[in-house]
C-alpha cells in the first residue's frame, strides 16, 4: 500500500510520542516504575536519571547548583542526542510537536498557507530566545524558560494535571495556525534551538541520493524545517544542519527512493 | 548595502530584540516568584534556592503515598510546576523514610536538612526534624478558646505533648469551668498539617504558614537571664556595639534638645 507508507514515520513518531506520554501518566497514576516524572526530569526502571539539558543549562546560569545526580541525567541526555540521534527529541518526543504538526495539517488543508501571510519572525530568533533565557535566568535567579515553558505545561500538565494550562497550549496552537507558519517549534522555541546548537555533529541524518532524485520537491514542501534541505537535486550528501528534527517526512514522502536515513559519513 | 554592515545590523537588531523581551521576561518572572505561603514537601531549601533547584519533574509528588502533593497548575496562583502542599485537604503524613525528600534528584529537596545521628553516630533520616511551616492558632475562632471543649488538634498531632500542649486555665466567665486551650511549640511542630486537616471549626482555626512568614527573630543580647544556657548564643559576638540608626547619628544630647522626636 502506497498510501500508508507515505506515513511509516509519522505514525512510529505518534506511537514513541504517546507511549512515552502514556508510561509517564502511568507512572503517576499506577505506580508503574518504567518512566516516572516528566521530560524536565525523570527516572527510567526506579534506576537512572535522565533530566532535560537546557533546564539544566539554565539553573547554572542562575548561579545556583545541580545535585550530581540531575547533572549526570542531563549528559546522557546531552551525549544521546548530540552524539547519536540529533535532534529528534523535538519530532519523537515531545508533545508540543503533535499539537504543531496538527496546526501545520490544518493550514495546509485551510489554505493558510496559500494566501501567503509574510513572516512575523525569523527562523534565528530561537537563538536570541536561548541567549535572553540565559541572561534572565543569570538576572532573576531562577530558570527562567522553564517557567514560562508551554513544553512543560503540556508534558506536566498531561501526567500530573492541566488547569488553566490549556489556553496556553491553546495559544501555541492559534500562533502556528494563524499568525506564523512552522512558528513555534521552527522559529521560537529555545529548547529546539538548543538541540540544534548540540546535535550539530550527530551521526544519524537524512542522506539525499542525487542520482535518484527526480526534483519533485515534495521532500522540502513536507519539510518543518526546509533550509536543511539545499542539496536536494544538486548534491548526495548527508543533512548537515542541527535544526533537521530527524522526523523523516522527506524520507517517506520521497517516491524514489532519494532520501533515507543514514550515518553522517 | 556591503555583507558585513548586514551582518551587524541583523546582530543589533537580535540583540535589541532580545534585550526588549528579556526585560518583560524579568518582570513577568518576579511576580511567578511570589510566593509568602507555599508550603514545601520536607526537606526543602529555602525557598528562592528551592525556586531555582526545582525542575518541576513530580517525582516528589509521584513518591508520596497519601498523595499528598501536587504540582501548581496555571489557576492555582502559584509559582507553577513547583510542589506544594494543601494540609486542610491532605497534610502530610510525617512517613519515616520521607520518600518524597529522597526522590528529588535536583537538590530542591535535601536528605541532609532532615537527618540525624543515631546512637552509632550514623547518619539517619528524621522526619521530625522536617520544618514544612508552623501552625498558627487563630484564638478568636478556636472554640477551645471559648471554652468549649475540643482537643482535636492536640489528639491528632504526631508530635503530641510536644509540639501542641493544652494549657488548663479557670474559665472566668462562668467561674466554675476550666479551659482546655491548644498551643503550638515551635521548636517541636513540624508544619505537617495534620492539626489544620482535622480542626472542627467551618474554616480552620489552626493552620500552617511558612515559618519565615510567621516567626520573628530575636536580638542576640537579649537573654533569658534564668535559662543557663542560653548566655552561649552570645559568645561569638564581638565585645563592643554600636547601633547605628538616623537618630543615633547625632548626640543624644542634640536630638532630645531639638525637639523633632
Amino acid at each position: 500500500m502506497p498510501a500508508l507508507q507515505e506515513y511509516k514515520y509519522l505514525a512510529l513518531r505518534r506511537v514513541s510520542q504517546l507511549s512515552i506520554m502514556l508510561l509517564f501518566v502511568a507512572g503517576n497514576l499506577l505506580g508503574w516504575s518504567v518512566l516516572r516524572g516528566n521530560l524536565s526530569t525523570s527516572k527510567v526502571l526506579g534506576v537512572v536519571t535522565l533530566a532535560d539539558p537546557y533546564a539544566v543549562l539554565q539553573v547554572l546560569a542562575s548561579r545556583h547548583l545541580v545535585a550530581g545526580e540531575a547533572l549526570a541525567g542531563s549528559l546522557i541526555i546531552l551525549l544521546f542526542f548530540g552524539l547519536i540521534a540529533g535532534r529528534s527529541f523535538c519530532s519523537w518526543v515531545c508533545p508540543v510537536n503533535m499539537v504543531t504538526d496538527l496546526a501545520a495539517w490544518l493550514r495546509k488543508r485551510s489554505g493558510l498557507d496559500a494566501s501567503g501571510n509574510p513572516p512575523v519572525i525569523g527562523r534565528n530568533t530561537r537563538y536570541w530566545v536561548i541567549v535572553a533565557s540565559l541572561a534572565v535566568s543569570a538576572a532573576t535567579g531562577i530558570a527562567a524558560f522553564e517557567w514560562i515553558s508551554p513544553i512543560s505545561m503540556l508534558h506536566r500538565g498531561i501526567i500530573f494535571g492541566m488547569g488553566m494550562g490549556w489556553a496556553v497550549v491553546l495559544a501555541l496552537f492559534l500562533f502556528d495556525l494563524i499568525i506564523q507558519k512552522e512558528g513555534f517549534c521552527g522559529h521560537l522555541c529555545p529548547l529546539g534551538g538548543f538541540y540544534s546548537l548540540v546535535t550539530r555533529f550527530s551521526l544519524l541524518r537524512v542522506r539525499h541520493s542525487k542520482e535518484k532524485c527526480t526534483l519533485c520537491m515534495r521532500c522540502v514542501n513536507v519539510c518543518p524545517e526546509r533550509q536543511v534541505l539545499p542539496m536536494v537535486g544538486r548534491t548526495s550528501s548527508a543533512v548537515t544542519s542541527g535544526e533537521c528534527t530527524n522526523c523523516g517526512r522527506c524520507i517517506e514522502v520521497c517516491g524514489e527512493d532519494a532520501m533515507k536515513f543514514g550515518m553522517r559519513i | 548595502m556591503p555583507e558585513r554592515r548586514r551582518f551587524l545590523l541583523s546582530m543589533v537588531r537580535g540583540i535589541g530584540a532580545a534585550t526588549v523581551g528579556g526585560l518583560a521576561w524579568t518582570g513577568l518572572l518576579d511576580g511567578t516568584k511570589a510566593s509568602a505561603t507555599i508550603l514545601r514537601p520536607p526537606g526543602a531549601v529555602p525557598e528562592q534556592e528551592f525556586l531555582a533547584q526545582c525542575t518541576k519533574c513530580g517525582l516528589c509528588v509521584e513518591a508520596c503515598p497519601y498523595k499528598a502533593l501536587q504540582l501548581a497548575v496555571p489557576g492555582d496562583e502559584r509559582p507553577l510546576g513547583t510542589p506544594y502542599f494543601r494540609m486542610r485537604e491532605t497534610p502530610c503524613r510525617m512517613c519515616r523514610d520521607i520518600p518524597c525528600t529522597v526522590s528529588c534528584p535536583t537538590g530542591a529537596l535535601a536528605p541532609s536538612l532532615v537527618s540525624d545521628r543515631d546512637e552509632q553516630g550514623r547518619t539517619r533520616l528524621n522526619i521530625n526534624l522536617t520544618k514544612i511551616g508552623l501552625a498558627v492558632i487563630d484564638r478568636e475562632t478556636c472554640i477551645a478558646y471559648w471554652g468549649i471543649q475540643c482537643d482535636a488538634c492536640y489528639r491528632s498531632c504526631p508530635v503530641i505533648d510536644k509540639a501542641i500542649t493544652v494549657e488548663y486555665t479557670k474559665n472566668e466567665r462562668t467561674g466554675r469551668h476550666a479551659m482546655l486551650a491548644p498551643v503550638v511549640h515551635s521548636g517541636h511542630c513540624t508544619g505537617c498539617g495534620i492539626c489544620e486537616h482535622v480542626c472542627v471549626t467551618k474554616k480552620a482555626s489552626v493552620f500552617v504558614l511558612p515559618r519565615a512568614l510567621v516567626m520573628g527573630e530575636s536580638s542576640d543580647r537579649y537573654v533569658r537571664g534564668w535559662d543557663s544556657t542560653d548566655e552561649e548564643r552570645m559568645q561569638d559576638l564581638p565585645d563592643e556595639t554600636k547601633t547605628v540608626t538616623p537618630r543615633s547619628e547625632k548626640s543624644p544630647l542634640d536630638y532630645l534638645n531639638k525637639g523633632d522626636l
